[in-house]
């Protein structure tokens, strides 16, 4: 073979490799993204799925009514506040042996959450007749106890350096071996507010508070974005004004959220004066944020429907404002619908703004409505992030689970819409 | 049947006209909401940061390289007036942001031109939205991550070589954010690429050179503006991006290039000022206003001129 023929194959199979070795960056660089989604979802999911169950102690609680209720008041109030902790000790030491000194007594109540009693306080407030009976009750465990029926306590470490102690380990080991302990699902993850206590913390105050912020910000958000969106794609003459409006919207959706965060502390809650920390203030400054997102969405769908729509309905004899809001939005709603939940979705997720508008309290109760103090989900996983108890942990990552279950929800929904309704011209 | 009188229509002719006029009123009306706005942001922040430049001077505030914000109790306490130096945290901002970029800018714009060019449809339809799905997760669910997750393995991983690596880190931070904001360099490169017309790819092809040589000398150098313009845009966010600092990046002002130690940022300190007791006006509070508009200066030239890039470059090709 000739010298130059040999000479240019080698130089083609070089070139060949290079596109070869580029295609594989290419390929790494997507590998290494979707790695760390995957890396960050597992991490996640392995801190947070155990957040769902919950350590549970069963005990014979004799419901004395000398105890709870001596007057025989029945007054559910008073049965709810009652002194149940002499009680339990005594439905604790029947279980567990050699428990006589007064320290030790309240080193084993302390296996149980403090909130303990309050379950017992409701469940006798619901129903009375339980008082003189004797009834295998499951009560709520600490939060160390807790973490060390799921693992997280290594029994082998020194002493001094978990809150744990032998002696309680021993307690655990033998309300074990009477089948008294065991993990149960974790109903109050689901249906209690914020509590300074891991075992005792749930979502449903932010979650409910989340709702109310999104409920508001969809009320003023859908509506606006829709008109301005219909105004600047149907109405709108191209001049000055129009121009700023839409150089305006464009550069809305720009600014870092938390700058709307002060727009709402200082225009809404230091001018206007409404009640902080609320839901309402929280849907407006949300509203004012995913509006931008809204509006660019619709136009680009009602860009989307044909002329010929317009021209027939006009040629009918319809009005402009019929033609639009008969014809043209109607034909658009699934689209302009998807932006909307699309938008809400972002919304969601967002905390830093709300931190600026107070809604980063600690708050115990469920909110009832937009004026409630209220927090967000975000803003709880945050908060618990915030925590120095280990308990919290866990239950953060749970938190960001069903928060992230929310989104894709919302996400599955837009997809929906736009595969059922979405006609394309 | 009873044909309509002249003046029966033309009365109801009136009353369409005014409910169109009402409508149209209506649709103006709600597009000034976007307007209004935009002024209630720069009104609120040029008025608070007004009050503060009372108080501090505005050099002080450019130039002045220590931020330590506090009020005194006492007139005669130690350290009773604050340092409100802006620089500090600017560089915390731009260090931060700046390893966010070198995570995101290789991978962003290496998946962009993969999946632009070489990419099959099938595998564009599951990785796009995948990566897609990296911009929808909501920002404390990052920063969740990059405190708990990558901090302690940076800081492990430093003191194995013996290295002391602080637990709030800029490397952290930066590195989640720059996670973060892959997508947004990769599905707007995406879009630049695609709208580089055929017409220079088959060119090149005719001239015999590989895929790979059309797509870096060709396709690239031609979607130059429009990738800067989408890299200016992630900077831009970077900059503006609160809940993963917050959570991952410490609160100590360090004038500091170090990516190994704790900086704060901006939107930080914006945060710490303004949450928990406040009395309106201190400086302190103030202060965060003087920051949140120097901040939005920022996002805002930046996204202006990127948008000029990218505006230009698409007509171009238009």
């Amino acid at each position: 073979m000739p010298d130059y023929i040999l000479s240019t194959s080698n130089r083609m199979a070089k070139r060949h490799a290079r596109e070869k070795r580029f295609k594989w960056y290419g390929r790494i660089a997507i590998f290494i993204s979707i790695a760390f989604l995957v890396f960050m979802f597992s991490a996640i999911i392995f801190r947070g799925a155990s957040a769902f169950q919950q350590t549970k102690i069963a005990l014979d609680i004799n419901f004395s009514e000398a105890i709870i209720d001596p007057t025989s008041s029945r007054d559910p109030e008073l049965l709810k506040r009652a002194n149940y902790k002499p009680i339990v000790l005594q439905s604790l030491s029947n279980v567990i042996p050699g428990i006589t000194e007064r320290r030790d007594r309240n080193r084993v109540y302390k296996l149980l959450s403090a909130g303990a009693v309050f379950d017992l306080g409701e469940q006798v407030a619901e129903e009375p007749n339980i008082l003189g009976k004797s009834k295998k009750v499951w009560l709520l465990a600490s939060s160390e106890v807790d973490l060390f029926m799921k693992g997280k306590i290594d029994p082998n470490i020194s002493e001094d350096l978990r809150r744990l102690k032998d002696r309680d380990i021993k307690w655990i080991e033998i309300l074990k071996s009477q089948g008294r302990i065991k993990k149960k699902f974790n109903t109050t993850l689901f249906s209690s507010g914020d509590s300074r206590e891991p075992e005792m913390a749930g979502i449903l105050g932010a979650a409910i508070g989340s709702f109310f912020s999104l409920l508001v910000c969809f009320l003023i958000a859908f509506p606006l974005g829709i008109l301005t969106a219909v105004y600047l794609e149907e109405y709108a003459k191209k001049n000055f004004l129009t121009n700023f409006i839409e150089v305006n919207i464009n550069n809305l959706a720009a600014v870092p959220s938390i700058v709307f965060g002060l727009l709402g502390l200082s225009i809404f809650l230091n001018f206007f004066n409404l009640p902080r920390s609320t839901p309402l203030v929280g849907g407006i400054v949300l509203a004012l944020m995913t509006l931008p997102t809204i509006i660019i969405a619709s136009r680009s769908i009602l860009r989307s429907i044909p002329q010929s729509i317009r021209d027939a309905a006009l040629g009918l004899g319809a009005s402009k404002t019929q033609t639009t809001f008969h014809h043209v939005v109607p034909l658009a709603m699934p689209g302009m619908l998807t932006g909307t939940i699309l938008g809400m979705a972002r919304a969601l997720g967002e905390t830093a703004p709300l931190l600026m508008i107070g809604m980063v309290a600690f708050i115990v109760d469920i909110p009832k409505g937009i004026t409630d103090v209220a927090t967000s989900l975000p803003v709880q996983i945050f908060l618990w992030a915030d925590s120095p108890e280990k308990g919290f942990v866990e239950r953060t990552s749970a938190a960001i689970i069903v928060l992230l279950a929310f989104l894709i929800l919302m996400n599955l929904c837009a997809v929906y819409l736009r595969k059922r309704l979405e006609r394309r011209w | 049947m009873s044909l309509p009188t002249e003046n029966g229509l033309r009365r109801k002719n009136r009353s369409s006209q005014i409910k169109e006029l009402v409508i149209q009123g209506a649709l103006i009306a709600s597009s000034f909401v976007a307007i209004l706005t935009t002024i209630g942001i720069v009104a609120s922040l040029v008025f608070e940061a007004f009050r503060f430049f009372d108080k501090i001077p505005l050099t002080e505030f450019l130039f002045s390289l220590e931020w330590s914000p506090q009020t005194a109790i006492r007139a005669d306490q130690v350290g009773a007036s604050g340092k409100f130096g802006v620089i500090p945290l600017l560089t915390g901002t731009l260090l931060i942001s700046f390893i966010a970029m070198l995570v995101a800018t290789p991978l962003g714009l290496l998946s962009a031109v993969y999946l632009a060019e070489f990419a099959k449809a099938k595998t564009r339809d599951v990785v796009k939205p995948l990566l897609e799905l990296l911009a929808g997760i909501p920002t404390v669910v990052y920063g969740f991550f990059a405190a708990l997750v990558v901090a302690p393995i940076i800081r492990a991983t430093g003191s194995g070589v013996g290295f002391d690596i602080s637990s709030e880190s800029a490397l952290a931070a930066g590195l989640v954010m720059g996670i973060m904001l892959i997508p947004f360099i990769s599905s707007l490169s995406d879009d630049v690429i695609n709208a580089v017309p055929q017409a220079l790819r088959d060119a090149s092809f005719g001239m015999g050179a590989t895929h790979e040589e059309t797509v870096t000398k060709v396709v690239i150098p031609a979607a130059t503006p429009g990738i800067i313009g989408s890299l200016l845009l992630a900077i831009s966010r970077a900059i503006g991006e609160t809940m993963i600092v917050v959570m991952a990046a410490g609160l100590a002002a360090n004038l500091t290039l170090n990516p190994f130690e704790a900086v704060t940022t901006m939107t930080v300190q914006i945060v710490t000022l303004l949450t928990g007791d406040q009395e309106f006006d201190s400086a302190k509070t103030l202060a965060a206003f003087a920051i949140a508009l120097f901040l939005l200066i920022l996002t805002l030239g930046l996204n202006i001129i990127a948008l000029r890039i990218v505006d230009k470059y698409k007509k171009k090709y238009a």
